[in-house]
Order: C-alpha cells, then structure tokens, then sequence
C-alpha cells in the first residue's frame, strides 16, 4: 500500500511547523492567563534565611510571590528535583526558590528581580575527581544496570597481556539544550487540572502530578502535541510543570511558565561528567584477554543519577577476563539526568577510543581489531543476539568510505597547513520497548482513526505510527489521521530510550491488524459509529527475552586539522547502521544525522565547565554553549543494512533515536590522531587543546 | 518591568538632545547586544534613543581617498560593500567573521563598536563585576576565564572586547567620529577603547552624550594587503579565541609598513606598537615575524587557564604575516 511502511513519508505537521501554526506549551493563551518568572538560588549550598516579597509586590502587574514560605504543600515526590518551594534547604545554585507570577512575562521578570533572597550559606564541594573522599560505589547505575561486573581474573589478565592499553578519559558535563525551553500552562477548572506541557510523556506527568497535589488522575489532563525537542532533558517531569500547577492553583488563574535559558542548565538535568579508565589486555593479534572500564561520575545531593558509562563494554566484545564498575560522587551540584544516549554516549567514547589507541599499539587496522574481537553471544549476559550487524556495518561503512589502503601512520598527510585523517568506531544502542495501548476506528467515510499518546518530540512519530496503522489495515497512508500527544488517549509508554517506535508502533500495530480482522469478518456497511478495536502490548512487549538485543554501527570520520589554530573541521562523517527494519527512510536518515551531528559536537564543541569558585555551569546561553552550527557540517551521510530481526516486535524495528551519537566523538578523535599524532583524552576536542598538544608534540620531535 | 521612554531620533542634533534630556539614556543601534543586556538586567536606560534612521547609513570616498562609513551602516552591507572589499580587505573579512548572518544584518557600525563584553560574570547580576557593578569584584579572576584577556587586564578586571570589525579598525589605522555636547571629534580607533585599569566600567574614551557618528577609513591604508584571521571553537556565531589583523607594505623587499591589532587578547582592540616597531624596515622573513610577535606577546600575562591564547595569537599573526607577503610579493591573494 503506498505510504506504509518503507516509505519516506512526509512529516504530518512540518506544513504547520514551518508555518508557525503549531502550538507550543507557552502558546496556549487563555482569558485571565498569567505568566510566571523563577528566582533561582545564587548559593551552591545552604539555607534560605528569608524572602522578601514587599519590592515585587509592588511591581506593577505582580500577581503573588510564591516561595516555600507560602507555596502549596506537595505530597513528597519520588523525584527529589521537582519538591520545588517546599522546604528552605538550597541544594545546589540555581535551584528555584521563589516564583513570581503576574500578568505579563516583562512583569514577572522584573518581580523576580525585586525578590530579596537572604541565605545562611555553607561551603560548597563541586569539584569531581577520581580520588574524592565522597565517591562509593552505588547498588545501581542508571537503567537498573548493576554498577560493577567482574568475569575471571581480569587485572592478572592484563598484566600478562602481550599488547595493554592503559589510558583515562574526561568527558565534561553537557546539556541537552533544546530549541524549545521546558514551558507549561497549568489551569485548574472545578477541582480540575488541565495542563500544555513540554514534555517527552505526558502519561509520567500527569502520574507524577497526581501524586504530588493529591489528585486521581481521572481529574488531570496533560498534553503535549508539539514538542521543540527534548534529548532526554524532558522524559521526567520538570520544575516548571510542577510550578505552573502551583501557581495556577495559588492565584486561581491559568498560569503559564516558560523557564528561561539561563535557568535550564541548573534545573533539567545535564550528562554528568565522566572520568573513565580504560585497561586493553591483548595478544599479539589483536584477541582481547582483559578488558576494564571503571568510570567515575557526580550526582547531586538530592539525587542519585549514575550515566552507565561501563555498561556497553559488556556488550561491545569478547574478553575473557573484564570487570566494569561505576563510582559515583554526591556534590554540591545539579542534578544529573538523562542525555541522549546515556552511558552509551560517553562509555563508548572512551572504550572506542581505547580500542584505536590499542589498534596502533599493535599496528593493525582498527577495523579489523573489532572484526578479531567480534564475541558469539553477549559478553556479560551470554546471551546470544537477536541480530549482531556491527561486521557487516564496519565493512559496508569501509567500502562507502573508502577506507582500504588507509596509511596508517599519523601526523603524514598534509594540506598545506593543515593535517588530514580518517578514524572509525564502533556503535551500539540496546533496544528497549515498553507496554502500550492504541485504539484503531473505521469510520463509514472510509477513514481510519489511529488514537495513542505517543509524544512526537520532533522525530516523525506521528508521521511513522500512521505509516504502521496504514500497513497493519492495509490502506493507503492518507486514510490513516492519527492523534497523539494528550493523556486523554490510550495510555502509552514515553518517547525516551529509543523505545517510541518500538513501543508505539507495537500497540498501533495490533490494534489496527485486530480492527483490519473485525473488518474482514463484518459483513455490509460500517455502522455510524464507525467499527474500532483497541490494543494492550503489555504481557508482550515487557516479555523478558531470551535474545540478547542491540542495534549497532560504525562511524567514520575525515578531519582536517589546522596546524595555525588548532582547529579541527570534519571534511566527512558517514554513519552505517544495522538496527532493525528501518520505517520511514526519510525521518529516519534525519534522527541518524541529527545524533550524528550531537556527536559532532560532543567531540569538538560541546561542554558546560562547572565553576568551582560559585558552583554553577559557566556556559547558560546558546553563545556560550556551542552546538554544531551549519558552517561546522561538511559531508554527513547516514546509511544502513537491511536487517530481519523477527525477536523485536511486529515491525522487525530497532530503536534509531540515540545510536547516531554513540561513538562519533571517537571517530573524529581517532581521525584528529590519525591527522596529527596527537592523542588527546579529554573532550571537547577544542582549538586551545589541539594547538597545545600540536606544540608538544613539536617541541618533543625537535629533542 | 522597568519602563523606560522611545524617543526616535531624525538627526545627530535631535539625538544629542535627547540623549541630554533623559539622564540615564542609550542610544539604540540594531540593539543586538543592548537589548539583550536590558533582559539581563544589565542595562536598565531610562530612554532608548534610537539612532537607526539618523543620516548616517552610507559609505562614501572623501576627496583624499579616505572612507567614511556612516555609524548606522548595517554590518553585512559595510562587509560587502565593493571599495571596502576592495580596498580594505581586513575589514571586510573581520565583519564576516563576526556573529551570524542574521546579527550582521541587524548589527549597525557604531553598535559593533560600542558592544560590551560577553564576559559570564558581567552578564549575570548574582556574581560580582567591576564593570557592571564598580567595586563589587571580579568573578571572572578566580572562575572560568578560558575566553579572558591575557594583555592589559588590571586586578579589576580580565575582560576582553568581543568585537572582530574593531582589531580590523585598529590595524588599519582607522578612526571613531563622534559628536555630542561639546561637538564634533575624531580619535584613532587603536585609543577608542580603554584598558580596564581602576575604571572597568569605562569601556572607550566616548564622553557623556557623545554619538559615535561613523568612522573613517583612511587613504594611507587604502588598498594595502590587509587580512583578518580569527581562531573560534565553532566554524560560525562563536566569538574568537584570538583573533588578528594585519595591513602590511613592502618597500624594495623590506617592511615599508606594518599595522597589526590583536583581538580577545585584552580588553580592547590589541595594537601591536612593539611588533610593529620589530618589523618596520625588516626583511619580511619567518623569522622576524617570530621576533616581532615575540616582542608584543611576552608582555602577556595569561592566567590560570587562558596561557594558550599567547601562542594561539602568535601562530595567528605569524601565519597572516606570512601570507600577506605572499600577497604584497606576487601581488595576488595567498
């Protein structure tokens, strides 16, 4: 049928998002509606000793000043982050300790700076390193992954190992930084919540608002049609939700919070930073005997969130010997949280960068260093895998690329000033999926309904979901409208984890393949209330299985360093991916290129540095904090392999969302070794570094 | 919010009036900084005085040769313009190498000019700024000062000017015009903007009411091999690391005349007078590039994590050197 799935349908809304029609969660007006304004804290640590409302009260159009001395009192969240206004305690620097609500948003700011804030402040901690007092070792890392695993005698392994690589890696903070700031309008109607969120799930905020104000959830409606991004920094409910509730009820108007930028980077969660020691024991042809990946991290005080790091070296390859453990330090600092791809992101580029660095210690090709190490089932769990394409990625992305008869010898290749290279790494993302519901409706005009909330945060959910529904019932794609993006559809699981597809397109699936049954079996004309069937994956989409299941890939890089300045540009990055029945071409190749272009600048522009002296992330703007801009794109190209995996779901899909910024940082780091000789080990791979370790190495040649 | 009065200027003197008739007033360019600063709360103007429709929009050649280049001249057309792309080659590259597309087309000349520092601690009213807030500290001296001067900063202050036209200002040899309360002047634009010294606060020489009216190009520089280079952590909208620009002469195979301004070094446009000294009646070798760079930068002072901004620098200005000999040799871009 056309449109199904396969083909590279069009996005649904694009019409209205390049139009400016689509509403966001601030675009909600209503009559009486309210803008509010946080203050955040300006102590890392201590007390609020007093709020002074009088000034802003007097602002004129300042509706109420909440604060904890004031605010409604919240049932105690399971997460600590969203107890806003409950207590005095500040936790970090810019956590919210008041908010001002009034009728404009040009008000509300200039109450918020009337606010006097008093604080008793007590010194702060928020410097991470490896030997900090404060680090433990905690039960788990995030995911429910267990913190440490340990197979055979991994250190004695490694010291007999012929060829040992033993290196640290820094990855710093980094933040998700979506175009759209997280943003609610909250209103309350005869005991009643309604609110417009931003928001990957609108199913966990209405759960989590229930809880705090004591509300079944029958009396809440949340939605979250468009979304202007998310990363991970919107797949919990955020302060500005719960603010907005607040302050609806407080002032008894629809209120409206659109957290300012400045603010996001203290209060929705950053990809903790990550100190990572990698240990490589091999023989002389390149079989791992040991591999050690022992990662360190911060958390907040308030909140233990640990990036698992460690956990895709017990996936990656086979090694006897191995041990990968997660340490973690609680500081004075914000809360972690989810950033695209946790653990894979980072984890892989520390180990992918040590399996490069041991290719040259045994002066193989590092393609064939992963081939030699390719294990038969999952390395921690013994697993056997529902589908395992990285050869076939590494091999097919070498071809694309032009990768045989690469000169190994670094620092060789030159451009006039600059110095050219080409690195490769390895990718991997497990698959996850979750329960959902979906209901499916012929209707007597001849057009389906397809109705889950499923969040479309930018992706082509909606686009790809229709896409699923068209094919299970057998129809074009045009006579299949979906809706998505509010609580009051059948529940569905979040767009988080690459599992929104997966999850998704399950329920979507059976719901249609069970109402195209009814249809085949009804005889004569539709009734006027059209003939529906409804889905419920759970049972089958949360079944434990027997399969080990990952999507993989394999980036390649070419970069031009510039000897003058340091800077590095990336001429050409292609990604090949082996991740399952590949839905929409289309809205697939752009999440492809878009992790791949967060990658990017994981590795050369990204970083948020904690300032020790005040406790907060310097960089609170999108000028100081640098993603990728189009002049920082050359050639990027993302492909795949067609890959039957039947042990996924009904679709034969893997998740896509995430697996283009796992390993990328590795790749442009191996290609600026390769162009330079030059290893450096922490990111971002920036001018000042690159010029640096140019010199050294200059310096070290003329000895 | 904190209300503040529009007044629309039609002229220098209705500007200037103005400016003298509501005290704690701005002049309003294409607010690209300013505005943002007022939404910090940085600035706080009691009237903005918009001098955008003010007669001061077009490039013009002075009988001498000179350019005269209005203050309310849009970044991207002075970029473009074909006698400054012609003849101030430098300049051009400076203004492109600047913000966005979409910045440049608002940026005005005299806006680019007056900009303040991106410094984080002086655009966040929760931490102390000599500039913003005189006497109240420097945050930026203990903090994170990657991005921060390494020339000429005082124990008030280690900002640097975020601005790329003006290095390229300076090394040309280039003037500010302003007009105000006591009439009209023009100074050098290497002496427009101050050191921080004990008066951070005190970004140029500009005196109260005074209106940058434009700048002036002059012959003397006219059509010499100039050229901008800038060292940044993304390929667009980022400001540089380091930055420089040089206009160079040879006369019968040695240095007949060097311009060379170093920018983000120091809290305003760097003039190399030393390194300019070295090179004059050199022979336009490597080598004495070195030497002549050497001698400007090993005044620098760097700070805790800003010591690479001096060979940034110097690699920077020996490469532009290198290149613009090139250019003066064979009488063709390198």
């Amino acid at each position: 049928m056309t449109g199904g799935v396969g083909a590279p349908a069009e996005r649904r809304e694009g019409r209205e998002k390049v139009g400016g029609t689509a509403r966001y969660a601030a675009e909600f007006h209503f009559p009486g509606g309210a803008q509010a304004w946080p203050v955040p804290a300006v102590v890392a640590r201590g007390r609020v000793t007093g709020v002074d409302t009088t000034a802003a009260l007097v602002v004129p159009g300042v509706l109420a000043v909440l604060s904890h001395e004031n605010a409604p009192r919240l049932v105690e969240p399971d997460d600590p982050t969203l107890a806003v206004l409950q207590n005095a305690r500040v936790p970090h620097r810019g956590w919210f300790v008041a908010l001002v609500v009034a009728e404009t948003l040009e008000a509300a700011r200039a109450g918020a700076a009337a606010v006097r804030v008093t604080y008793d402040a007590e010194e702060h901690d928020v410097a991470l390193t490896v030997s900090h007092p404060g680090v433990y070792v905690p039960e788990e890392a995030n995911g429910g992954h267990p913190a440490v695993r340990e197979q055979g005698d991994p250190d004695g392994a490694f010291d007999s190992a012929a060829a040992r690589v033993d290196v640290a890696y820094r990855v710093p903070p980094l933040h998700n930084h979506p175009m759209e700031p997280h943003a609610s309008t909250a209103r309350w109607e005869d005991g009643r919540l309604t609110v417009h969120t931003s928001s990957q799930g609108t199913g966990a905020v209405r759960a989590t608002l229930a809880a705090l104000f004591g509300l079944p959830q029958e009396r809440i409606v949340v939605t979250a049609e468009h979304v202007g991004g998310g990363f991970g920094s919107k797949g919990t409910p955020r302060p500005d939700v719960v603010l907005a509730a607040m302050a609806a009820r407080h002032t008894g108007r629809p209120v409206t919070v659109a957290l300012p930028r400045r603010c996001l980077p203290a209060v929705v969660g950053h990809r903790a930073p990550t100190l990572h020691r990698l240990r490589l024991g091999a023989d002389g042809d390149g079989r791992l005997e040991s591999l050690v990946h022992e990662v360190t991290t911060h958390t907040s005080r308030i909140k233990e969130f640990v990036e698992q790091a460690a956990v895709p070296a017990r996936v990656m390859y086979a090694a006897p010997h191995s041990r990968t453990v997660h340490r973690v330090a609680a500081l004075d600092v914000p809360s972690p949280s989810w950033m695209r791809a946790p653990g894979e992101a980072p984890g892989m580029y520390a180990l992918e960068s040590a399996m490069d660095e041991l290719a040259v210690g045994l002066g193989m090709d590092p393609i064939e260093l992963r081939v030699r190490n390719e294990p038969d089932v999952e390395p921690d769990s013994g697993k056997p895998f529902s589908s395992r394409n990285l050869v076939g990625c590494l091999r097919e992305g070498a071809r694309r690329f032009g990768w045989a008869g690469r000169d190994p010898r670094p620092g060789t290749r030159r451009d006039g000033p600059l110095l050219l290279g080409t690195g490769v790494a390895a990718a991997t993302y497990p698959v996850l999926v979750a329960p959902s519901t979906a209901t499916a409706r012929a209707r007597p005009d001849g057009t389906f309904l397809v109705r889950i909330n499923a969040t479309d945060i930018g992706t082509g959910a909606r686009t790809v979901l229709a896409q699923v529904g068209a094919d299970a019932l057998g129809v074009p794609l045009e006579q299949v409208r979906i809706e998505v993006g509010s609580t009051e559809l059948p529940s569905a699981s979040l767009a988080g984890g690459s599992s929104g597809t997966a999850s998704w397109g399950w329920a979507v699936h059976d719901a249609c393949a069970r109402l195209a049954r009814r249809l085949a079996e009804h005889p004569g004309p539709l009734p006027e209330q059209g003939l529906g069937a409804s889905a419920d994956t759970k049972g089958a989409a949360d079944a434990e299985s027997d399969f080990a299941r990952h999507a993989f890939g394999a980036h390649f890089a070419e970069v031009a360093v510039d000897t003058v300045t340091g800077e590095v540009r990336v001429g050409r990055l292609l990604g090949v991916y082996a991740a399952g029945r590949i839905l929409n071409p289309r809205t697939a190749r752009s999440q492809f290129v878009g992790g791949m272009t967060m990658g990017l600048g994981m590795a050369l522009t990204e970083g948020s540095t904690m300032d020790a002296a005040f406790g907060d992330f310097n960089e609170s703007d999108l000028a100081s904090y640098h993603v990728p801009v189009h002049a920082d794109i050359a050639e990027i190209d993302a492909h795949w392999l067609d890959e039957e995996d039947s042990r996924l779901n009904p679709m034969g899909s893997k998740g896509i969302g995430e697996i283009g910024i796992v390993g990328t940082a590795a790749a442009i780091g191996n290609a600026v070794h390769h162009a330079t000789g030059v290893r450096l080990r922490e990111l971002p791979l920036s001018p000042d570094r690159l010029l640096t370790g140019l010199l050294d190495r200059r310096a070290q040649d003329a000895l | 919010m904190k209300e503040f009065a529009y007044v629309r200027a039609g002229s220098v003197e209705e500007a200037t009036s103005a400016y003298a008739a509501h005290p704690g007033s701005r002049y309003l360019g294409g607010g690209t900084n300013l505005v943002d600063l007022m939404k910090l709360g940085v600035e706080t103007p009691a009237a903005l005085i918009d001098v955008t429709r003010l007669p001061l929009d077009r490039v013009e050649e002075l009988p001498d040769g000179a350019l005269r280049v209005g203050a309310t001249v849009r970044n991207s057309d002075l970029a473009a313009h074909p006698l400054v792309r012609d003849r101030y080659p430098a300049l051009s590259q400076a203004l492109l190498a600047g913000a966005s597309g979409q910045l440049r087309n608002a940026a005005t000349t005299g806006g680019n000019l007056l900009q303040r520092t991106r410094c984080p601690y002086f655009q966040d009213l929760s931490k102390p700024c000599n500039k913003r807030e005189p006497g109240s500290g420097c945050g930026a001296r203990d903090g994170v000062h990657r991005d921060h001067a390494v020339l000429g900063h005082s124990a008030h202050c280690i900002a640097t000017h975020p601005s790329d036209m003006a290095v390229a200002l300076a090394a040309l040899d280039g003037r500010v015009e302003l007009d105000g309360p006591e009439g009209a002047r023009s100074v050098p634009a290497a002496d427009f903007h101050r050191l921080p010294g004990d008066r951070p606060e005190q970004d140029t020489e500009i005196r109260p009411g005074e209106l940058v009216t434009g700048m002036l190009l002059p012959a003397a520089t006219a059509g010499l091999p100039s050229a901008y280079r800038k060292a940044r952590d993304r390929a667009s909208y980022a400001f540089a690391l380091a930055s420089v620009a040089v206009v160079l002469r040879l006369d019968h195979g040695v240095i007949g005349r060097a311009g060379l301004a170093f920018g983000a070094l120091a809290h305003r446009p760097w003039r190399a007078r030393r390194a300019e000294e070295a090179l004059l009646g050199a022979a336009p070798t490597r080598a004495a590039f070195e030497h002549a760079v050497e001698a400007e930068l090993s005044a620098a002072q760097p700070l805790r994590d800003n010591a690479y901004k001096v060979p940034l620098a110097r690699s920077l200005a020996v490469d532009v050197l290198s290149r613009l000999t090139d250019t003066a040799l064979t009488g063709r871009d390198s």
